[in-house]
């Protein structure tokens, strides 16, 4: 089963700047169990929201968004509504944001952070990954993820190895990442997302307890007058 | 606090030549310092050394540009983010300006299996456009989380960028970034078409940050063609190709790849802040080049 959880709300207002009109998709699956999916929580945040003066266009959920097929067919009865937004919200792993940025040639962005794939790439495993990053970029990639895309998983666009047929220089036989990203923004006619700088990955997020990595230098780097370094002394 | 001479020479608008070694593999390297004080220390402001270059594992560019001052030139310290986390790389930038190096061009890198090291990790902790930014953490005193330094480094900080990528949206885009996260100026990937290279120009102008025109020497009919086929971004011009098929001797002595380059640059010059010179081993033909390009 996937972990995630909710990225802070002010993430997920920075995201949809500039998108007034928002319409929620949600999965009934791993993420109804992790609370970042389900009915209840899109109801949660739609009104949030609407507190924040988006107008919801419509919402959606979806058993097990990583069945591209069952979410396009379910995406598709509601095309009228989807087609008033202008951007939409997915609430779900980050498997979900890139199927439903595969179905629909909108904007589209994560409402939660991936942190663990527990083992199951998602219930119906395709050819979308998930690196299970912790803070999910997909939003400013048009939904196609360069963690596990680019050879390198770089987040700050496209490196000089690009082919001139827009393929990766590590394997020709495949396009590149960002070149892709690139193409999307582009049709979607939000390159302004590319422009944003990435801070580096923060890789903490994957680490096991700071218990487990004590060392006698950690010791000394330590501010001994701190009382958090003397718990659990006593 | 000085500047370096490439600092200063291309923000007082001054015409910049750079050159560049690729230190060996293994550590018989008077060769190439003695060849770069021979041919690059009069005719070039500065010197790149690569850092593992094409993945290849090599002599560092840490050590190399130390040398190089020692001799008198002064040196571009080339980073790639394939081989370091942000930790050694913002230790070994820290590094370099204790070793008297102030020219740092921040590179992503190739990626590792592109090398004679396909097995090893590539870390990519940081990129291209995150190590600029580190870098003018550094220079106003913090490290990438925010800790205090203890004497403050400067640096002249450099990036690159591929005139004639197809599109070239992305490559304006990203170049935009590196700026904004501190590049001052830039060397570019080879480039050998003059309109394609002026195109390229007005559409950074708007940047305002000097650039410096990237020629690699062109040494064979098949390294021009091989060239084409697999470096992206990079195409030798038909016309380039014949000329070099004329002469065989001339072109295996390097001097059809010193006149096809001095021609560039008397043309360029008047587009650019500078150029680049990457001789792959060729630093003999440097001087014919800034003679024939009326460069000095």
């Amino acid at each position: 089963m996937l972990v995630s959880e909710m990225k802070p709300h002010e993430e997920v207002l920075t995201l949809l700047k500039g998108s007034d009109n928002v319409y929620l998709v949600g999965c009934n699956g791993c993420a109804e169990v992790c609370q970042t999916g389900g009915p209840e929580v899109a109801a949660e945040l739609a009104d949030k929201l609407q507190k924040d003066g988006k107008v919801i266009a419509g919402t959606t959920n979806i058993d097990f968004l990583c069945n591209k097929v069952l979410a396009g067919t379910r995406l598709i009865r509601d095309i009228d509504s989807i087609n008033k937004a202008d951007a939409l919200l997915v609430l779900s792993c980050g498997i979900g944001v890139q199927v439903v940025a595969s179905v629909v040639d909108m904007p589209v962005f994560p409402a939660a952070n991936t942190k663990s794939m527990g083992g199951a790439p998602g219930l119906w495993p395709g050819e979308e990954k998930c690196g299970q990053c912790g803070n999910c970029l997909l939003g400013y990639t048009g939904g196609i993820c360069p963690i596990t895309g680019c050879a390198k998983s770089l987040v700050n666009g496209q490196c000089g190895g690009t082919t001139d047929d827009g393929d990766c220089e590590v394997e020709n036989d495949r396009p590149c990442t960002w070149a892709q990203i690139y193409q999307r923004l582009k049709t979607v006619n939000r390159l302004d997302l590319l422009k944003n700088f990435m801070e580096p990955r923060d890789k903490s997020a994957l680490l096991p307890n700071v218990a487990t990595r004590k060392t006698l230098y950690w010791a000394v780097d330590q501010d001994v007058s701190e009382p958090a370094a003397t718990e659990g002394c006593e | 606090m000085s500047l370096s001479d490439l600092q200063k020479k291309v923000e007082a608008g001054d015409f910049a030549v750079t050159g560049e070694i690729g230190p060996p593999k293994g550590v018989n390297v008077d060769k190439c310092m003695e060849e770069a004080e021979k041919y690059l220390k009069d005719t070039c402001t500065a010197v790149n050394v690569t850092d593992n270059q094409s993945s290849v594992m090599r002599f560092g560019s840490l050590a190399g540009c130390r040398m190089l001052i020692d001799r008198g030139l002064e040196p571009v310290l080339q980073m790639v983010c394939r081989d370091r986390n942000s930790i050694a790389l913002q230790s070994d930038a820290l590094s370099a300006y204790g070793l008297g190096i102030r020219n740092v061009l921040a590179i992503t890198g190739d990626h590792q299996s592109l090398g004679d090291h396909p097995q090893a990790a590539g870390v990519f902790d940081l990129d291209s456009v995150s190590l600029l930014r580190t870098l003018s953490l550094l220079e106003q005193g913090k490290d990438a989380s925010g800790g205090e330094l203890d004497g403050v480094p400067t640096f002249f900080k450099g990036a690159v960028v591929t005139p004639c990528s197809d599109p070239i949206e992305p490559q304006l885009i990203k170049m935009e970034k590196k700026i904004e996260a501190g590049a001052q100026f830039f060397q570019t990937q080879a480039v050998y078409d003059i309109k394609q290279f002026e195109t390229f120009m007005k559409k950074v102008e708007q940047f305002k940050v000097p650039v410096l025109a990237g020629q690699v020497i062109l040494k064979s009919v098949g390294m021009a063609r091989f060239m084409n086929a697999n470096v992206a971004g990079v195409q030798v011009p038909e016309t380039l190709i014949q000329e070099l098929k004329k002469d065989k001797e001339a072109t295996k002595s390097g001097k059809t790849g010193a006149a096809i380059c001095a021609d560039f640059l008397k043309e360029a010059k008047a587009m650019c802040q500078g150029a680049h010179l990457m001789t792959l081993g060729w630093d003999h033909i440097v001087p014919d080049i800034i003679a024939g390009a009326e460069l000095q």
